[in-house]
């Protein structure tokens, strides 16, 4: 019995906690990396004064923000405004379960991983708009608005992306879409050449699903002054912020899987030691991608709403659906070749 | 734990959810309140269908209902001004009218029960299970190969739901003011800013301003 509980009970959640704690860290040092690439991107330090070149920053943030005190604005919706924070937060971590980190390392190994990564995403934006509504306030019900119309358009795209991935892996399961990427071509037999398009896609679609810059219209500072969380502040502020960083770290990991051969290495594996997969080369794909996201940050203006919404549905949509049937097409005369996994 | 007596449990625990949440969608006076209980109810649906092993049925309805109808409903909730207590002024006079037709309701689910457990026969085992696929792998075979017809036309008729959804809410304003988008990005930077080159010249002594003096 007690064995039994030991192994059904005590083992998955130290599992979970293995996953959710280098997360957290991940975010906060996340958060510092973009604090000093913005820095860096503008001609300026970043943080500098807290711990060496100011990495404790992040943490010094996150004290700031648990101790401070967290209001509540009159009129507003008590319950649900404090229920949103963490309906915006469990689905960006309930998403980590089926996520594999490399052939033999994932919490849960589903054989329909890819619909429960769509179901879990697609509940995020409940706590952005149950935010907007119970603040009681204009400004916040905006920004919730603008970001549940850009969430669900963007959703459409991504889901027809995966579609693309699914057809040549013929699997809905992470692990086996990864194992289809395997070859002797290294690089050339991964998902992003075959489907380079929908790839681009993809990532385009990622960033406006987290609604980061230049997508971050729900928030527009300089419009609606900080969208759906402009009346939260303390530690119910840091669980959206949280949440945030956690779904871009997420897609981050996610377009190394589906595209970039996950744990795979990009060389042929006859070249000995860089030539074999591992976490590692997974964690530096993920950190590539996520660095893209600041990139932008830095590079790009913010789209207008209109244009969210015609690069949304008049462009990515109809160039995703074109090629759903090329992918299908080049399934069927065998023009990609499909690994097996080691 | 014998995980039969686990799955009982979870059945009966994800049951009352279900049932709780469908009544307070009625009962709510909030509408915001009583869509997010809608949302709890289909939520727990899915999760009963999980422990029936129909993974790609529960996680669709997620997908769909939970990720994308419900929101688009949420929104339109929130966009309404209802006045609270004008919504139960009525109540006590549609209450004879909604008894009779939750009456009717009740007697035609209740025939329907009956019929079917009159013709009932045995379930097969799961098909899934018994073909060693997964299940969402089964149900697009069975779908795309025995059932595709049916399939398609169903496919049609949703698409030309769609078509006539938009056909009917579409109108065309004459007087708004766009933007075309393709004309903005073939805009040339030549054509809007002229850079003009020239020496810099140095200001003459003589004809050197005078500063006012203070």
């Amino acid at each position: 019995m007690l064995d039994q509980l030991i192994h059904q009970l005590v083992v998955p959640i130290l599992y979970i906690l293995a996953i959710v704690l280098p997360l957290v860290l991940a975010v906060a040092m996340f958060v510092y990396w973009e604090r000093k690439v913005l820095g860096w991107m503008h001609v300026r330090m970043g943080p500098n004064k807290i711990g060496p070149f100011g990495v404790l920053q992040a943490f010094a943030d996150v004290v700031k923000l648990l101790i401070k005190e967290v209001i509540l604005p009159t009129k507003a919706n008590r319950f649900l405004y404090y229920m949103a924070p963490m309906i915006a937060l469990v689905p960006a971590l309930a998403v980590w379960a089926v996520v594999p980190f490399s052939s033999s390392m994932v919490l849960s190994n589903a054989n329909a991983g890819v619909l429960y990564l769509l179901a879990m995403t697609s509940m995020g934006v409940y706590g952005i708009i149950i935010a907007g509504w119970a603040s009681n306030s204009r400004y916040a019900l905006l920004g919730a608005m603008r970001s549940a119309a850009q969430v669900i358009s963007y959703e459409l795209a991504m889901g027809l992306c995966l579609v693309c991935v699914l057809v040549l892996a013929g699997s809905l399961n992470l692990t086996e879409i990864v194992n289809a990427q395997a070859g002797s071509k290294g690089i050339l037999d991964w998902f992003w050449l075959p489907l380079l398009p929908v790839f681009v896609i993809y990532f385009i679609s990622g960033v406006a699903e987290t609604n980061r810059a230049p997508f971050d219209v729900a928030e527009g500072e300089s419009e609606i002054v900080a969208g759906f969380h402009v009346e939260y502040s303390g530690s119910a502020f840091a669980l959206f912020f949280l949440a945030e960083y956690a779904s871009m770290i997420l897609v981050s990991f996610l377009a190394a899987i589906l595209f970039m051969g996950g744990w795979l290495s990009p060389f042929p594996a006859s070249w000995g030691f860089i030539g074999q997969g591992g976490f590692p080369w997974l964690l530096l794909k993920a950190f590539l991608f996520s660095f893209m996201f600041l990139w932008f940050r830095a590079t790009f203006p913010r789209y207008r709403y209109d244009q969210i919404m015609r690069l949304g549905w008049k462009v990515f949509i109809p160039i995703a659906i074109a090629w759903v049937f090329v992918a299908g097409l080049m399934k069927y005369y065998g023009l990609v070749s499909i690994g097996t996994g080691a | 734990m014998n995980p039969q007596l686990l799955q009982v449990i979870c059945f009966y625990a994800f049951g009352f959810v279900t049932v709780a949440a469908a009544l307070s969608v009625i009962t709510l006076k909030n509408s915001v309140h009583a869509v997010l209980a809608l949302v709890l109810t289909f939520f727990s649906a899915a999760c009963l269908w999980l422990l029936l092993e129909a993974e790609f049925l529960a996680l669709a309805l997620i997908v769909v209902y939970v990720g994308a109808v419900m929101v688009l409903f949420l929104f339109v909730v929130m966009m309404l001004d209802i006045d609270q207590e004008k919504m139960r002024e009525g109540f006590v006079k549609f209450l004879p009218i909604g008894l009779f037709v939750a009456a009717i309701m009740l007697a035609e689910m209740l025939g329907l029960i009956g019929v079917r457990a009159m013709q009932a026969h045995v379930m097969g085992a799961d098909p899934a299970v018994a073909a060693g696929v997964s299940n969402t792998a089964w149900l697009g075979r069975a779908l795309y190969t025995s059932f595709l017809l049916p399939f398609e036309i169903a496919a049609l008729i949703l698409t030309v739901g769609i078509v006539a959804a938009v056909a009917l809410t579409l109108r065309e304003r004459r007087d708004a003011r766009y933007e075309s988008a393709s004309q903005q990005v073939k805009a040339d930077p030549n054509r809007r800013v002229r850079i003009v080159k020239m020496a810099a010249v140095r200001p003459d002594e003589s004809t050197e301003t005078q500063e006012p003096q203070p």
